[in-house]
Protein backbone atom coordinates (compact mmCIF):
# COMPACT_ATOMS: atom_id res chain seq x y z
CA UNK A 1 0.00 0.00 0.00
CA UNK A 2 2.73 2.86 -0.71
CA UNK A 3 1.85 5.61 -1.62
CA UNK A 4 4.43 5.92 -4.18
CA UNK A 5 3.18 4.68 -7.35
CA UNK A 6 5.00 3.95 -9.95
CA UNK A 7 4.82 6.36 -12.58
CA UNK A 8 3.82 5.10 -15.96
CA UNK A 9 5.14 6.43 -18.99
CA UNK A 10 2.55 8.00 -21.28
CA UNK A 11 4.66 7.33 -24.47
CA UNK A 12 6.26 4.46 -26.23
CA UNK A 13 10.09 4.29 -26.14
CA UNK A 14 10.70 1.07 -28.47
CA UNK A 15 11.07 1.77 -32.20
CA UNK A 16 9.25 -0.39 -34.19
CA UNK A 17 11.36 -2.89 -35.52
CA UNK A 18 9.71 -4.88 -37.97
CA UNK A 19 10.68 -3.21 -40.89
CA UNK A 20 14.07 -3.74 -40.21
CA UNK A 21 14.89 -7.47 -41.61
CA UNK A 22 13.15 -5.53 -44.84
CA UNK A 23 15.88 -3.21 -45.03
CA UNK A 24 18.43 -5.57 -44.17
CA UNK A 25 17.26 -7.64 -46.93
CA UNK A 26 17.51 -4.74 -49.17
CA UNK A 27 20.77 -4.40 -48.13
CA UNK A 28 21.57 -7.57 -48.69
CA UNK A 29 20.51 -7.74 -52.22
CA UNK A 30 22.59 -4.91 -52.86
CA UNK A 31 25.40 -6.47 -51.81
CA UNK A 32 24.75 -9.64 -53.40
CA UNK A 33 24.58 -8.02 -56.51
CA UNK A 34 27.48 -5.83 -56.68
CA UNK A 35 29.49 -8.68 -55.09
CA UNK A 36 32.30 -10.20 -57.70
CA UNK A 37 33.48 -13.66 -55.72
CA UNK A 38 35.96 -14.53 -58.73
CA UNK A 39 39.13 -13.38 -57.39
CA UNK A 40 42.19 -15.18 -59.04
CA UNK A 41 45.11 -16.24 -56.63
CA UNK A 42 48.36 -14.13 -58.02
CA UNK A 43 51.31 -16.32 -58.92
CA UNK A 44 53.11 -13.12 -59.99
CA UNK A 45 54.36 -10.21 -57.94
CA UNK A 46 52.15 -6.62 -59.39
CA UNK A 47 53.08 -4.05 -57.99
CA UNK A 48 51.25 -0.93 -60.60
CA UNK A 49 53.08 1.67 -61.41
CA UNK A 50 51.07 5.26 -60.87
CA UNK A 51 49.89 7.50 -63.48
CA UNK A 52 47.96 11.09 -63.41
CA UNK A 53 46.16 11.27 -66.57
CA UNK A 54 44.41 7.83 -66.58
CA UNK A 55 40.94 6.66 -67.09
CA UNK A 56 38.08 4.61 -65.05
CA UNK A 57 36.75 1.47 -66.93
CA UNK A 58 33.41 1.34 -65.82
CA UNK A 59 31.99 -2.13 -67.25
CA UNK A 60 33.73 -4.40 -65.38
CA UNK A 61 32.38 -6.86 -67.35
CA UNK A 62 34.36 -6.21 -70.47
CA UNK A 63 37.38 -6.61 -68.58
CA UNK A 64 39.89 -9.49 -68.87
CA UNK A 65 43.10 -9.48 -67.18
CA UNK A 66 46.88 -10.59 -67.60
CA UNK A 67 49.24 -10.24 -64.96
CA UNK A 68 53.02 -9.78 -66.20
CA UNK A 69 55.75 -9.54 -63.25
CA UNK A 70 58.38 -11.71 -61.25
CA UNK A 71 56.81 -14.71 -60.30
CA UNK A 72 56.41 -15.07 -56.60
CA UNK A 73 58.80 -18.16 -55.25
CA UNK A 74 57.67 -17.61 -51.41
CA UNK A 75 60.15 -16.47 -48.62
CA UNK A 76 60.38 -13.14 -50.50
CA UNK A 77 62.06 -14.56 -53.51
CA UNK A 78 61.10 -13.86 -57.07
CA UNK A 79 61.69 -15.94 -60.41
CA UNK A 80 61.70 -14.84 -64.08
CA UNK A 81 59.03 -12.65 -65.51
CA UNK A 82 56.27 -14.61 -65.97
CA UNK A 83 52.68 -14.05 -67.73
CA UNK A 84 49.42 -15.26 -65.85
CA UNK A 85 45.92 -15.14 -67.68
CA UNK A 86 43.16 -16.19 -64.96
CA UNK A 87 44.67 -18.88 -62.59
CA UNK A 88 47.31 -20.48 -64.87
CA UNK A 89 51.10 -18.92 -65.57
CA UNK A 90 51.16 -18.96 -69.42
CA UNK A 91 54.09 -21.49 -70.75
CA UNK A 92 54.60 -20.61 -74.17
CA UNK A 93 53.37 -16.71 -74.90
CA UNK A 94 51.74 -18.49 -78.32
CA UNK A 95 49.22 -19.88 -76.07
CA UNK A 96 48.06 -16.15 -75.61
CA UNK A 97 46.52 -16.12 -79.30
CA UNK A 98 44.24 -19.09 -78.59
CA UNK A 99 42.96 -17.51 -75.15
CA UNK A 100 41.97 -14.38 -75.85
CA UNK A 101 40.55 -15.35 -79.19
CA UNK A 102 38.15 -17.44 -77.53
CA UNK A 103 37.56 -14.40 -75.10
CA UNK A 104 36.88 -12.70 -77.48
CA UNK A 105 34.30 -14.43 -79.25
CA UNK A 106 32.40 -14.70 -76.30
CA UNK A 107 32.89 -11.01 -75.50
CA UNK A 108 33.28 -9.00 -78.71
CA UNK A 109 34.03 -5.55 -76.68
CA UNK A 110 37.13 -6.82 -74.90
CA UNK A 111 39.00 -5.01 -72.81
CA UNK A 112 42.31 -6.60 -72.04
CA UNK A 113 43.87 -4.87 -68.70
CA UNK A 114 47.47 -5.64 -68.18
CA UNK A 115 48.30 -5.59 -64.82
CA UNK A 116 52.21 -5.34 -64.98
CA UNK A 117 54.49 -4.80 -62.21
CA UNK A 118 56.35 -1.88 -62.44
CA UNK A 119 60.34 -3.26 -62.22
CA UNK A 120 59.15 -5.29 -65.38
CA UNK A 121 60.98 -4.67 -68.80
CA UNK A 122 59.26 -3.66 -72.05
CA UNK A 123 60.15 -6.51 -73.65
CA UNK A 124 57.80 -9.30 -72.25
CA UNK A 125 55.26 -6.89 -72.84
CA UNK A 126 55.36 -5.83 -76.27
CA UNK A 127 55.42 -9.84 -76.69
CA UNK A 128 52.47 -10.15 -75.16
CA UNK A 129 51.22 -7.29 -77.28
CA UNK A 130 52.07 -8.95 -80.05
CA UNK A 131 50.07 -11.81 -79.49
CA UNK A 132 46.93 -9.59 -78.90
CA UNK A 133 47.16 -8.06 -81.78
CA UNK A 134 47.06 -11.66 -83.63
CA UNK A 135 43.73 -12.60 -81.37
CA UNK A 136 42.56 -8.99 -82.50
CA UNK A 137 42.00 -8.23 -78.79
CA UNK A 138 42.69 -4.38 -79.83
CA UNK A 139 41.58 -2.62 -76.71
CA UNK A 140 44.15 -2.84 -74.24
CA UNK A 141 44.74 -1.20 -71.22
CA UNK A 142 47.49 -0.77 -68.56
CA UNK A 143 46.60 -0.59 -65.23
CA UNK A 144 47.72 1.80 -63.48
CA UNK A 145 47.00 3.77 -59.67
CA UNK A 146 46.10 7.25 -59.07
CA UNK A 147 48.94 9.60 -58.57
CA UNK A 148 49.13 10.50 -55.05
CA UNK B 1 -18.10 -24.88 -23.85
CA UNK B 2 -17.55 -23.60 -27.12
CA UNK B 3 -13.82 -22.92 -26.12
CA UNK B 4 -11.06 -23.58 -29.07
CA UNK B 5 -9.73 -26.71 -29.49
CA UNK B 6 -6.20 -27.06 -27.36
CA UNK B 7 -3.01 -28.41 -28.09
CA UNK B 8 -3.74 -27.26 -31.84
CA UNK B 9 -0.56 -26.03 -33.03
CA UNK B 10 0.62 -22.62 -34.13
CA UNK B 11 0.76 -22.54 -38.46
CA UNK B 12 3.18 -19.48 -38.03
CA UNK B 13 7.34 -20.19 -39.35
CA UNK B 14 8.85 -18.30 -36.18
CA UNK B 15 10.32 -15.28 -38.11
CA UNK B 16 12.33 -13.72 -35.25
CA UNK B 17 15.63 -14.94 -35.97
CA UNK B 18 14.71 -14.19 -39.65
CA UNK B 19 16.59 -10.63 -38.83
CA UNK B 20 19.42 -12.55 -37.44
CA UNK B 21 20.08 -14.74 -40.42
CA UNK B 22 19.87 -11.90 -42.74
CA UNK B 23 22.26 -9.65 -41.05
CA UNK B 24 24.65 -12.69 -41.14
CA UNK B 25 24.29 -12.78 -44.89
CA UNK B 26 24.79 -9.29 -44.70
CA UNK B 27 27.82 -9.11 -43.09
CA UNK B 28 29.80 -11.34 -44.88
CA UNK B 29 28.41 -9.99 -48.40
CA UNK B 30 29.84 -6.46 -46.87
CA UNK B 31 33.10 -8.30 -46.35
CA UNK B 32 33.27 -9.69 -49.33
CA UNK B 33 32.79 -7.11 -51.61
CA UNK B 34 35.10 -5.09 -53.48
CA UNK B 35 34.13 -2.00 -55.28
CA UNK B 36 37.12 -0.90 -56.85
CA UNK B 37 37.24 0.18 -60.38
CA UNK B 38 39.95 -0.52 -62.48
CA UNK B 39 41.92 2.63 -63.43
CA UNK B 40 44.32 2.74 -66.56
CA UNK B 41 45.63 4.47 -69.40
CA UNK B 42 44.19 2.92 -72.23
CA UNK B 43 45.06 2.23 -76.00
CA UNK B 44 44.11 0.98 -78.94
CA UNK B 45 47.07 -1.61 -80.85
CA UNK B 46 47.23 -1.57 -83.79
CA UNK B 47 45.79 -4.69 -86.31
CA UNK B 48 48.43 -7.05 -87.27
CA UNK B 49 50.27 -6.25 -89.62
CA UNK B 50 48.82 -6.91 -93.69
CA UNK B 51 51.98 -8.20 -96.04
CA UNK B 52 49.21 -6.95 -99.02
CA UNK B 53 49.19 -3.98 -97.79
CA UNK B 54 51.38 -1.07 -97.34
CA UNK B 55 50.95 1.04 -94.69
CA UNK B 56 49.29 4.48 -95.37
CA UNK B 57 51.79 7.19 -96.25
CA UNK B 58 52.09 9.68 -93.56
CA UNK B 59 54.03 13.08 -93.97
CA UNK B 60 56.94 13.43 -91.99
CA UNK B 61 56.14 16.59 -90.35
CA UNK B 62 52.76 14.66 -88.91
CA UNK B 63 54.76 12.19 -87.14
CA UNK B 64 55.79 12.84 -83.64
CA UNK B 65 58.65 9.65 -82.55
CA UNK B 66 59.07 8.87 -79.89
CA UNK B 67 61.03 6.49 -78.57
CA UNK B 68 62.16 5.10 -74.63
CA UNK B 69 65.58 3.36 -75.18
CA UNK B 70 66.63 0.52 -72.93
CA UNK B 71 68.51 2.92 -70.74
CA UNK B 72 65.28 4.75 -70.11
CA UNK B 73 66.20 7.87 -71.99
CA UNK B 74 63.29 9.08 -73.73
CA UNK B 75 64.03 10.61 -77.24
CA UNK B 76 61.61 12.73 -79.21
CA UNK B 77 62.83 12.61 -82.91
CA UNK B 78 66.16 11.41 -81.99
CA UNK B 79 67.12 14.27 -79.67
CA UNK B 80 67.04 13.05 -75.80
CA UNK B 81 64.31 15.02 -74.49
CA UNK B 82 63.71 15.36 -70.44
CA UNK B 83 60.51 13.30 -69.47
CA UNK B 84 59.24 16.76 -67.59
CA UNK B 85 59.60 18.28 -71.33
CA UNK B 86 57.43 15.60 -73.05
CA UNK B 87 54.17 16.94 -72.43
CA UNK B 88 55.28 21.06 -73.76
CA UNK B 89 57.01 19.61 -76.71
CA UNK B 90 53.94 17.43 -77.43
CA UNK B 91 51.15 19.59 -76.87
CA UNK B 92 53.42 22.40 -79.20
CA UNK B 93 53.72 19.69 -81.91
CA UNK B 94 49.81 19.25 -81.71
CA UNK B 95 48.49 22.19 -81.65
CA UNK B 96 51.34 23.43 -83.82
CA UNK B 97 48.55 24.85 -86.51
CA UNK B 98 47.39 27.46 -83.47
CA UNK B 99 50.88 28.01 -81.74
CA UNK B 100 54.19 28.79 -83.73
CA UNK B 101 52.53 27.42 -87.22
CA UNK B 102 56.56 25.80 -87.31
CA UNK B 103 56.56 23.81 -91.20
CA UNK B 104 58.44 21.05 -89.50
CA UNK B 105 55.54 19.81 -87.20
CA UNK B 106 51.90 18.88 -87.60
CA UNK B 107 49.62 20.35 -90.42
CA UNK B 108 46.81 19.82 -87.53
CA UNK B 109 45.64 17.95 -84.30
CA UNK B 110 43.03 15.97 -86.72
CA UNK B 111 46.72 14.43 -88.87
CA UNK B 112 49.31 14.83 -85.83
CA UNK B 113 50.18 11.44 -85.10
CA UNK B 114 52.51 10.54 -81.59
CA UNK B 115 54.22 7.51 -82.58
CA UNK B 116 55.51 5.08 -79.62
CA UNK B 117 58.46 3.09 -79.41
CA UNK B 118 60.67 0.98 -77.13
CA UNK B 119 63.33 -1.11 -76.68
CA UNK B 120 63.09 -4.84 -75.13
CA UNK B 121 64.92 -3.56 -71.67
CA UNK B 122 62.89 -0.22 -71.48
CA UNK B 123 61.72 0.12 -67.67
CA UNK B 124 58.03 -0.08 -67.55
CA UNK B 125 57.60 2.63 -64.92
CA UNK B 126 59.45 5.14 -67.10
CA UNK B 127 57.28 3.76 -70.40
CA UNK B 128 53.86 4.58 -68.54
CA UNK B 129 55.23 7.96 -67.25
CA UNK B 130 56.13 8.96 -70.52
CA UNK B 131 53.01 7.89 -71.94
CA UNK B 132 51.23 9.63 -69.09
CA UNK B 133 52.67 13.03 -69.97
CA UNK B 134 51.37 12.44 -73.81
CA UNK B 135 47.92 12.06 -72.36
CA UNK B 136 48.71 14.87 -70.01
CA UNK B 137 49.21 17.28 -73.14
CA UNK B 138 46.01 15.95 -74.86
CA UNK B 139 44.24 16.87 -71.44
CA UNK B 140 45.03 20.21 -71.89
CA UNK B 141 44.55 20.95 -74.93
CA UNK B 142 41.17 19.43 -74.66
CA UNK B 143 40.53 21.69 -71.58
CA UNK B 144 41.81 24.96 -73.08
CA UNK B 145 39.87 24.34 -76.08
CA UNK B 146 36.46 23.11 -74.15
CA UNK B 147 37.16 26.21 -72.02
CA UNK B 148 37.05 28.43 -74.60
CA UNK B 149 34.12 27.21 -76.61
CA UNK B 150 31.78 25.98 -73.64
CA UNK B 151 33.08 27.98 -70.54
CA UNK B 152 33.31 24.29 -68.49
CA UNK B 153 36.28 21.75 -68.83
CA UNK B 154 36.63 18.84 -70.72
CA UNK B 155 35.22 16.67 -68.28
CA UNK B 156 32.20 18.33 -67.53
CA UNK B 157 31.92 18.73 -71.29
CA UNK B 158 32.42 15.29 -71.68
CA UNK B 159 29.60 14.43 -69.88
CA UNK B 160 27.25 16.69 -71.23
CA UNK B 161 27.28 15.41 -74.63
CA UNK B 162 25.03 11.94 -75.46
CA UNK B 163 27.75 10.06 -76.98
CA UNK B 164 31.19 10.00 -78.22
CA UNK B 165 30.27 11.19 -81.66
CA UNK B 166 29.17 14.32 -80.80
CA UNK B 167 31.82 15.14 -78.86
CA UNK B 168 33.68 18.09 -80.69
CA UNK B 169 36.73 18.40 -78.66
CA UNK B 170 37.74 14.87 -79.18
CA UNK B 171 36.90 15.18 -82.96
CA UNK B 172 39.49 18.78 -82.69
CA UNK B 173 42.10 17.21 -80.49
CA UNK B 174 41.76 13.20 -81.81
CA UNK B 175 44.55 11.06 -79.42
CA UNK B 176 46.27 9.63 -82.33
CA UNK B 177 48.97 7.40 -80.79
CA UNK B 178 50.41 4.60 -82.41
CA UNK B 179 52.86 1.95 -81.17
CA UNK B 180 55.53 1.38 -83.57
CA UNK B 181 56.59 -1.87 -84.50
CA UNK B 182 59.18 -3.44 -82.78
CA UNK B 183 62.19 -4.33 -83.85
CA UNK B 184 63.04 -8.13 -84.82
CA UNK B 185 65.42 -10.11 -83.18
CA UNK B 186 66.60 -7.67 -80.77
CA UNK B 187 66.96 -9.40 -77.86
Amino acid sequence: MSKFKKKNATTKQEVPTTAMPDIVFMLLIFFMVTTVLREVTLQVRVELTRAENIEKIEQKRLVSYIYIGPRIMGNNLFGETRVQIDDALIEDLGFIRRIMYDKLLEQPRLIVSLRVDRDSEMGMISDVQQELREAGTLQINYSTRRLQ
Amino acid sequence: MFGKKKGRRSAEIPSSSLADIAFLLLVFFLVVTTIDVDTGIGLVLPPPPDDTEPPPPIRERNLLKILVNSQGLVLINERPTAITDVRQRVADFVDNANRANDENLSVSPQTAIVSIKTDRQTPYDIYINMLDEVRGAYAELRDAASMAQFGMNYERYRNSVPSTSDDQIRQQYPMNVSLAEPDPGTQ
